[in-house]
């Protein structure tokens, strides 16, 4: 594990500050120029959401300054809540409780520790294979058959998601990239800041511009409008940020689309669990946003998918 | 300073959401009663109440339980100032009304538990709490529904799973002038259950 920070992550995270001061800027100026209910209400949510994220950024950068430690402590807490969330919405039964406990308790921090001590061998088969078999194993042991797949399933898909899927954020920073030694950390940032802005940006044009839903059924406030600006925008973004990675500009494009695209598809699938859930949001731990898992869905689905692209084509 | 940090812990392991329907937190004398599906149902209760009303609140609980180990003995007098009752040898003399109505003072609040036991599903109330209003006039009781503490630490069990979970405190009642027991303990009940849909 490797983290180190240089100047290049200094001016990122001065971008981000401004990005900060400005839409802090622009939620003071709305707030003063509402006219209507309707609209004060979603300038407040807005104004709660740029206060959520001063938190969400301050303590992304303390774990980012902190190493691979720090990241892989973030990242493993972050799991841990978004997998509570998700068990607490999905229906298991007496019978899984000592299954869960694994889930929580041994198989959530043998996956980070694992990643942290650079074992891809074992960290990219934990869940995929070994969690799958010992949670069925461990649920069966209580002679429970009731709904059996679908419990078993269930906390699988919790485990990949959650777990399995966000544990490969820090197992960025593992990476062994010739030329690009130790800047791992500024890969991570990449990911996180474009599949991050892509949601934003989404949001924006949505609200801006949106009229016609993508998809009505699962996120009726999804819109084709903030979905085109969005992805287009945070595509562009991440090809002007193409400096910071170990990527050509075109490949940086490439890489930004492909993960703005994954990070959409993993909001709209989380979307449609808490759809069939009845639910409008995972939980209420960051105000504005809803859940943890609201607010990670989209990496959720980018992380894996971005780790693997890059550990094929960019490492030795 | 234990009570604190006592109450935060707990809150952070079951991550309790704590909602107040048509009814404020407040520190005067009140009976709290709630479904009872876990050991961590009034531990829960009680964290979620601000630190004034909690000053002053004691769980009603089973002595046989809470009187094992040293452990639990010291959380049950030191942290919870629970009122520990004698659920095996109830008779005139040993009458549990008679210990709750003498540890409530006219001070104390109090959690309790009208099915007795615990279940998946609200069972029917004993009529502890009918013999409590009629000792006690103008009780004030309110109903409390906790959701998802059978998931974090159900029966049988003894280590937590950190689910999220939910408590929620409703408008209050009172025994009505001459209402006749089975109604009134049928009505509390449904003050519970009506909390499920909120």
């Amino acid at each position: 594990m490797s983290a180190a920070f240089d100047q290049q992550m200094v001016w990122l995270l001065n971008g981000v500050l401004g990005v900060l001061l400005i839409s802090t800027g622009v939620g003071l100026v709305l707030k003063k120029r509402v006219t209507n209910d309707f609209a004060r209400a979603v300038v407040e949510n807005l104004n709660a959401r740029i206060r959520a994220w001063w938190v969400m950024c301050g303590i992304f950068t303390l774990a980012v300054l902190t190493g691979g430690i720090g990241s892989l402590a973030l990242f493993g807490l972050i799991s841990f809540l978004a997998l509570r969330e998700f068990i607490t919405l999905t229906p298991t039964r007496l019978g899984d409780h000592r299954t869960l406990f694994w889930s929580f308790f041994v198989i959530t921090p043998l996956q980070y520790y694992l990643v942290g001590m650079d074992r891809y061998g074992l960290f990219s088969i934990l869940i995929p294979v070994y969690a799958f078999l010992l949670v069925p194993i461990r649920s069966v042991l209580t002679g429970d058959t009731e709904r059996f797949l679908e419990r078993v399933a269930k906390i699988q898909w919790g485990l990949m998601v959650c777990v399995y899927c966000v544990s490969h954020v820090p197992a960025l920073l593992t990476l062994k990239i010739h030329g690009y030694e130790n800047q791992n950390a500024k890969l991570l940032f990449y990911l996180i800041f474009v599949v991050q802005i892509s949601d934003v940006l989404q949001y924006v044009w949505g609200k801006w511009l949106g009229r016609y839903s993508i998809a009505p059924r699962v996120s009726p406030n999804k819109t084709w409008e903030g979905f085109i600006g969005g992805v287009g925008c945070a595509t562009l973004i991440g090809t002007a940020l193409w400096w910071v990675t170990p990527f050509k500009p075109w490949q940086a494009a490439v890489m930004s689309l492909m993960i703005t695209l994954l990070g959409f598809a993993g909001g709209l699938t989380m979307s449609a669990i808490k759809r069939d859930r009845g639910v409008k949001d995972y939980g209420a731990l960051i105000e504005g946003h809803g859940g943890m898992l609201d607010r990670i869905d989209s990496i959720c689905f980018a992380a894996p998918v971005f780790f693997h692209a890059t550990r094929f084509f960019f490492t030795d | 300073m234990t009570a604190a940090l006592f109450a935060g812990l707990s809150r952070l392991i079951a991550g309790t959401s704590v909602r107040w329907v048509d009814c404020r937190p407040d520190a005067r004398q009140r009976v709290y009663f709630a479904n009872h599906t876990s050991h961590l149902d009034f531990v829960v209760i009680w964290s979620a109440l601000p630190p004034a009303a909690r000053a002053v609140t004691r769980p009603v609980a089973a002595q046989d339980y809470w009187e094992r180990g040293r452990l639990r003995h010291y959380l049950a007098s030191a942290v919870f100032n629970a009122v520990l009752i004698d659920r095996e040898k109830v008779s005139a003399r040993n009458n549990p009304v008679d210990r709750i109505i003498e540890a409530m003072g006219d001070r104390y609040s109090l959690i309790l538990f009208p099915e007795g036991t615990r279940g998946s599903e609200v069972g029917a109330f004993k009529s502890g709490l009918y013999h409590l209003c009629v000792r006690k006039a103008d009780l004030e009781l309110v109903p409390v529904y906790v959701e998802n503490l059978n998931r974090i630490l159900p029966k049988g069990e003894f280590l937590p799973v950190p689910l999220l979970s939910t408590v929620t405190f409703g408008p209050s009642i009172a025994l009505k002038p001459g209402e006749p027991k089975g109604a009134f303990l049928e009505r509390a009940r449904s003050a519970v259950l009506n909390l499920r849909q909120v």
